[in-house]
């Protein structure tokens, strides 16, 4: 680990947006690292281009809304009509996605589906009414251009007062920035898959635990995950190696700092808008109160950590009372690095930095297929059987481009989730997560639509029942039907589920409304339900949030039209 | 049919007949057109709840805009790519001299077709003493193997000859990579050739690789020094490290026994029937 690997992981002090922001108007960036700057009304200019920027000792170009990364945050106002010209100056087609925001489905800002995506040179104006409040984002849905950097947070405001106080506000935007060539990236998944894994297990790791569990144990274990070909260490697709991990586009050495004064309520507006990596976030010596989950109130409950997936926001509130510096630490979830920044009553000061926690392990558990004593399970019977009513769809069978199936998975709501279990701290789960407000529409759905989510490691191939996007029909909607979606994860990986349009309201294992959710994050081995009232006409993408996934086509087209579901 | 739209269709029958109610079952099958009236729909249809008013022609035309054709970006299938591997670029060090062996694989093409490239072969004295070279199509065949067909070309040893080449390969349990091939000559000569390799993980960059080659074939052919059965057996071990993960000098030791006649006919041209020799080499992949 020498100075360089340092820097990768930790970046550059100084890094980030170097050229003086490419456009220089003045009163806009106020430089790093006070975090991206501020854009309101209810008429905005953006423009997409390319910026020099160094997180690592390199400068590399990377893509930008008005020469920031993240781009401006923009601050609506709910009920307020905004107007968007989008200018595209980059020499391939560009789109920006509201993500989280109900509008028309020419203004999704999905290409092919929704728009035909703003040409080089071209302007889009987007126009919507807000019909929502609360902490988003938007980021572009074209090709890999969002891992490049074309990202930025959201906010509207609500007309109605909010049933929480709070002294300050800020944006604590998550995401991980490659020096690669994001097209590299994804062929060396399609080429090595474990390319970015160096937490494999080794032969240390079996003679550690042939001493620690006895020889038989430590290898049933072993010959069990070679037998399935899939290994425990498969976490993240994309880690450290190449990731350097940033709040509001400043590097772990940068130190993103937000201010205040000892006793003030801030609320810190936490917002996933990396293209691969999930965040395990804690503020060590605070206790964060959750007001908010993707945008929408909830009866609030205070945590020492929570898991936050590929686009989800979640509000909290933090009350430091000393005047001392406190760490925000978000460490990636396969804990190959982190973000990191500080609150502080003074800038310069800083915290300590906890140590990333142990490597994680999945478990057979972790995948629904029960407990260690199902060890010598019988695969061929994996894809055929109805363990606990599952059935899996007559696609996935006999598919080379499916490599497993969950066979008792569950709702798992009040998981912390792997790696975040008997930790000593209390980490928010779904099983918190409950509405201020009833079932917006409260009719009992209609009809299920279930969809298992699957891929294949090996090959790096992703899809929904085993069929990736290229070769699937679009899902159907009839347009005002209340219906629920039912997610079964028969891989190895957890997926944020992001459907466009429509919220996703999320439903307890008994089928009873939880939360309002844009993103439901689904965790190995795990089977949970949405409902959707189908209410926006049109074509909506519906997806994996992993950048890379999507890609590789976990992503079907849902139709909602007046023509009734077929 | 396609298979995605029986599931759809298959989904849709069997979620209505269970889930839907009885009137809303019925439209099921009807047509949808999306920019339809609501005032021409079936009177079965399921009527939006009030607080979800039928859209304006306006609100149509925004939720369907004309794309001019245009396909989603994403429709476009994962893009053709390349891939090549260097698995053995390599001086060996053996009993009778020094000699530069080859080893590489290669593919073009996405998920469902491949157009692969195999080529091996074995430089000593400034002379080719063996060098092969496999054009193959491949497709998946199963979880995890890939099903592959194609020619193959020997320039050396003796004559060259060309093969028909059927393949399986993939992983087998464990995480062993596993090649079987059989081939059939012009001459009528057949040849069967299996392939294990494993990779043990000293540390995430310190990779000791084994690996096993058996060869047999189905006749005689003394020209080339081959007897019928079981002709061959190598074996290897390789230490590498990963500087990269494509870039991968390694040191090792390879043995090699020939069987049955083929041993026979080693003996009879004055070689060795066995041979273990030190090799160092890099692993290279783009």
């Amino acid at each position: 680990m020498g100075i360089s690997r340092r820097r990768f992981v930790q970046g550059l002090a100084l890094g980030g947006v170097a050229a003086g922001f490419g456009l220089s108007r003045a009163g806009w960036g106020k430089g790093y690292p006070d975090g991206p700057q501020t854009l309101r009304g209810s008429e905005f200019d953006l423009t997409i281009g390319e910026t020099t920027v160094n997180y690592t000792g390199r400068p590399r170009i990377a893509t930008t809304i008005n020469g920031t990364l993240p781009g401006p945050t923009l601050r609506w106002r709910e009920g307020d009509t905004v107007t968007l010209r989008v200018h595209n100056r980059l020499a391939q087609t560009s789109s920006i996605h509201w993500h989280g925001i109900l509008l028309p489905a020419n203004m999704d800002g999905v290409p092919g589906l929704s728009f035909r995506g703003i040409p080089p040179g071209g302007t889009y104006s987007y126009q919507f009414r807000l019909r929502q409040s609360g902490t988003y984002w938007y980021h572009s849905h074209s090709m890999l251009q969002e891992q490049t950097g074309l990202y930025a947070p959201l906010i509207v405001e609500p007309r109605e007062p909010e049933p929480f106080r709070y002294d300050r506000d800020y944006v604590v935007m998550l995401s991980d920035w490659t020096d690669e060539d994001p097209h590299r990236v994804f062929a060396k998944l399609k080429k090595m898959p474990e390319y970015y894994n160096f937490n494999q297990q080794t032969l240390g790791d079996l003679l550690r635990d042939i001493r620690g569990e006895g020889f038989r144990p430590a290898l049933a274990e072993r010959l069990m995950w070679g037998q399935m070909r899939m290994k425990p260490t498969d976490i993240a697709d994309v880690s450290g190696y190449t990731y350097t991990y940033l709040m509001n586009g400043v590097t772990p050495a940068g130190n993103w700092t937000g201010l205040f004064r000892p006793g003030e309520k801030i609320r810190l507006r936490f917002i996933n808008g990396a293209a691969m990596s999930f965040f395990d976030v804690r503020i060590p010596g605070l206790k964060m109160t959750v007001v908010a989950a993707d945008g929408q109130n909830v009866h609030p409950v205070t945590v020492d950590e929570f898991r936050i997936g590929v686009a989800e926001t979640y509000d909290v509130i933090v009350e430091p009372d000393a005047d001392a510096a406190y760490t925000i630490f978000a460490q990636a979830q396969d804990r190959s690095g982190y973000a990191r920044g500080t609150l502080a009553p003074r800038a310069g000061m800083s915290a300590a930095v906890p140590a990333p926690d142990p490597r994680v392990l999945l478990t057979m558990a972790d995948m629904g297929h029960g407990g260690m004593e199902h060890g010598g399970m019988d695969h061929a019977a994996m894809g055929h059987g109805a363990h606990g009513g599952l059935t899996h769809p007559a696609s996935e069978t006999g598919n080379p481009m499916v490599d497993m199936q969950t066979m008792m998975p569950a709702p798992k709501l009040d998981d912390p989730g792997i790696g975040l279990r008997d930790n000593g701290r209390r980490v928010l789960t779904y099983a918190d997560l409950k509405s201020l407000f009833d079932d917006p529409d409260g009719r009992t759905p209609g009809r299920t639509v279930t969809l298992h989510l699957t891929g294949h490691m090996e090959r790096y191939v992703w899809s929904f029942d085993g069929i990736k996007f290229a070769d699937a029909e679009p899902l159907r909607f009839s347009y005002g039907e209340r219906l629920r979606v039912e997610l079964v994860n028969d891989t190895m990986m957890e997926h944020p589920i992001h459907l466009h349009g429509m919220w996703s309201d999320l439903e307890d294992e008994h089928g009873r409304f939880k939360v309002r959710k844009h993103t439901v994050n689904m965790p190995p081995g795990t089977r949970r339900s949405f409902r959707v009232t189908a209410d926006a006409l049109g074509r909506w993408a519906f997806h994996c949030h992993l950048l890379y996934h999507m890609e590789a086509g976990m992503f079907r087209e849902v139709r909602v039209d007046e023509g009734g579901a077929t | 049919m396609t298979g995605p739209q029986m599931l759809r269709f298959a989904l849709a029958l069997g979620l209505s007949a269970a889930v839907m109610p009885a009137g809303a079952a019925e439209d099921t099958h009807h047509g949808h057109h999306g920019h339809e009236p609501p005032a021409t729909a079936a009177p079965a249809q399921q009527a939006p709840v009030p607080q979800i008013p039928a859209p304006t022609d306006a609100e149509r035309a925004a939720a369907f805009p004309d794309l001019d054709g245009m396909e989603h970006a994403h429709g476009m299938d994962t893009p053709d790519m390349l891939y090549l591997l260097l698995d053995q670029f390599e001086w060996v060090d053996a009993d009778h001299g020094g000699a530069l062996r080859w080893e590489a694989i290669g593919w073009w093409g996405n998920d469902e077709r491949r157009l692969w490239l195999r080529t091996e072969g074995e430089r000593a004295d400034g002379e080719t003493g063996r060098a092969e070279l496999q054009l193959l199509f491949g497709r998946p065949l199963a979880r995890w193997w890939d099903l592959l067909t194609g020619l193959r070309h020997d320039t050396e040893p003796g004559p060259s000859q060309t093969w028909l080449v059927l393949g399986v390969q993939g992983l087998a349990p464990y995480w062993f990579e596993t090649e079987a091939t059989l081939f059939v000559g012009e001459s009528g000569q057949s040849s069967l050739r299996l392939e294990v390799e494993y990779e043990l993980l000293l540390t995430n960059r310190l990779i000791l690789q084994p690996l096993l080659e058996i060869n047999a074939y189905g006749e005689d052919d003394p020209a080339r020094g081959l007897g019928s059965g079981l002709a061959s057996t190598e074996a290897g071990l390789r230490l590498r490290y990963e500087i990269r993960r494509e870039i991968a000098p390694y040191l090792g030791v390879s043995w090699e026994k020939r069987h049955g006649d083929s041993a026979d006919f080693a003996r009879q041209a004055g070689e060795d029937v066995s041979d273990t020799a030190l090799v160092a080499g890099i692993r290279l992949w783009y």
